[in-house]
């Protein structure tokens, strides 16, 4: 013994010092990142930003059709993938809880969740942008919503499956329906998770690019035309971060900041949310 | 305690109504294995009834037969007879929900819904009534005081149901379960997570109601039976071993291995 705790006893120091220092490697790309993104991107904001269309080459202007495409495109995405996602995770965790078609849809549904978002873009562009004839924002939102669906259903799937089934037997111990149980008892258990994989979606969705190409393309000017192509942050950043122009370059860093932001604002509010219902 | 009731100040049977619950021939199956074999048995209306016997005796899954809770799981099925006032419910054509608000339940763990002390009582009684707000708030406090919850609760009403003591949560489970108005309760160990002040308080409270409802009790606590309880069941593995009234079973049983277990020879 004596001569083996000292061994154990470096080696657990050896194994803390490496967990450690890569948490700090993850950690500092992070801060490397934001950093840099708040250095370059906070140069660039002013009223414009949030009152003017993108500009042409070399001239000024802002982002304000950016921002409002994303905002709207990403909105509908969220209409249509809700509901969706949340009705097939409540089937998974309350109605088809023992099914095999559960198992089955799970599967499908992890795949999906991982699914390069490229792809889904090329697959809507096939479904809708080709059948139309055009890009399109509603293409682009739909689009979204694929990517939306799968975070919603597993996380609905799972608060629900956290809910003590002696609930749902007190529920429907009392001479409640099952949809009055699921309703009133489950989702209200699981309000706040439900919530939070909404918000996580959004958050996922709201720096795409990929799916966007495909679908909603872009446009430079303000439009609020579902049938058209229409301007959205990350399609902008993508295209303005590419060119040689400082302006563009400018509105790039700007963008990528306020998407940053918000995203991170959207998982603050998430984890407050989950975190509020231990407490 | 008050509800210490020594065993020969228990009543013996007089004029026991009608059977409320008439058990026949009752087997239960989980899957392939028969939790219950042939169990017959004859719940007398407006008497408190204790199922006892060792963990895994299947007297839980009698009870959960008694409302067809057990419905929610696949793979959990009943055969034979349960006459609730005569009609089986067992039939194909047994409405489950009605069946449930004329059989209310009380689990082991306090299951307060996550919604505040008043809407705990009210989601029942929404359900199959059409009730003005004032009459609402009449039968809310009708549940809780007919649970002994009433005092301790009536400031506050509009907390969570959930922010009350283990003891009050269960209090509050039997108003929301008086509420409805049902004509049986079963209790499925219902003090087994409580401390000893909010057991008193919950057997209290079943005396009072053995009044006006049909209770069944199961409990793993021998001398909870024989404080609560009228006619006790002695199950073992599955099967019905003795039944008779509470003063029988617990001085005079007839069956061996009730008496072993009684005496705390095992289980």
């Amino acid at each position: 013994m004596a001569t083996i705790y000292p061994r154990r006893k470096a080696l657990n120091g050896l194994m803390m010092g490496l967990c450690i220092a890569a948490a700090a490697i993850g950690l500092a790309w992070l801060a490397l990142i934001l950093g840099a993104l708040i250095y370059k991107g906070l140069a660039g904001v002013n009223l414009a930003v949030f009152t003017e269309m993108t500009p042409p080459p070399g001239a000024a202007g802002g982002l304000l059709n950016a921002i409002f495409g994303s905002v709207v495109v990403t909105i509908i995405a969220v209409i249509i993938g809700t509901p969706i996602g949340i009705l097939a995770g409540t089937y998974m965790a309350e109605y088809g809880r023992f099914s095999k078609l559960t198992v089955v849809v799970r599967f499908i549904n992890d795949i999906l969740l991982s699914a390069p978002s490229i792809i889904i873009g090329l697959f809507i562009y096939e479904l809708i942008v080709r059948p139309m004839g055009h890009f399109s924002g509603i293409a682009g939102s739909v689009a979204l919503a694929m990517l939306v669906i799968p975070v919603v259903v597993r996380t609905t799937e799972d608060m629900l499956n956290l809910v003590p089934n002696a609930l749902r037997e007190a529920g429907t111990a009392i001479g409640a329906p099952r949809w009055i149980v699921i309703r009133s008892v489950g989702y209200r258990a699981a309000l706040s998770g439900i919530v939070t994989g909404i918000l996580l979606a959004i958050a996922r969705i709201s720096g795409e690019t990929a799916p966007l190409l495909f679908t909603a393309l872009n446009n430079q000017f303000w439009s609020s035309n579902l049938n058209a192509p229409i301007a959205s942050l990350p399609v902008t950043i993508f295209q303005f971060a590419l060119s040689p122009y400082q302006e563009w370059q400018q509105l790039a860093w700007t963008g990528a900041l306020i998407i940053t932001l918000t995203v991170l604002t959207l998982s603050i509010v998430a984890r407050s949310l989950t975190g509020r219902k231990e407490g | 305690m008050t509800q210490m009731v020594s065993l020969d100040k228990i009543q013996p049977q007089q004029s026991v109504g009608q059977p409320k619950i008439e058990i026949k021939n009752l087997n239960f199956y989980y899957g392939e294995t028969k939790a219950l074999k042939n169990i017959s048995l004859q719940l007398p209306e407006r008497s408190v009834t204790a199922f006892i016997g060792p963990s895994g005796c299947g007297k839980s899954t009698l009870l959960r037969v008694l409302n067809r809770i057990y419905e929610l799981y696949p793979k959990q099925r009943a055969e034979g007879e349960v006459l609730v006032d005569g009609k089986n419910i067992l039939d194909r054509d047994q409405d489950l929900n009605l069946l449930r608000t004329k059989v209310g339940m009380v689990f082991q763990k306090p299951t307060p819904f996550p919604m505040s002390i008043y809407e705990n009582i009210a989601f029942g009684v929404r359900l199959y009534e059409q009730v003005s707000k004032s009459e609402m708030d009449e039968r809310v406090e009708a549940a809780l005081r007919r649970a002994a919850l009433w005092n301790e609760v009536k400031d506050k009403l509009h907390a969570g149901g959930t922010s009350l003591s283990g003891g009050q949560q269960q209090r509050l489970c039997i108003a929301r379960t008086v509420a409805v108005k049902p004509e049986i309760i079963l209790l499925d160990e219902p003090a087994s997570a409580l401390d000893p002040l909010s057991t008193a308080k919950i057997e209290e409270l079943i005396d009072e109601l053995r009044a006006d409802y049909t209770i069944v009790i199961v409990t793993h606590n021998m001398q909870q039976a024989a404080r609560v309880s009228r006619q006790t069941a002695f199950m073992y593995l599955g099967e019905l071993i003795e039944f008779d009234d509470t003063a029988k079973i617990f001085t005079s049983p007839q069956e061996k291995r009730t008496q072993d277990y009684v005496t705390g020879r095992f289980g």
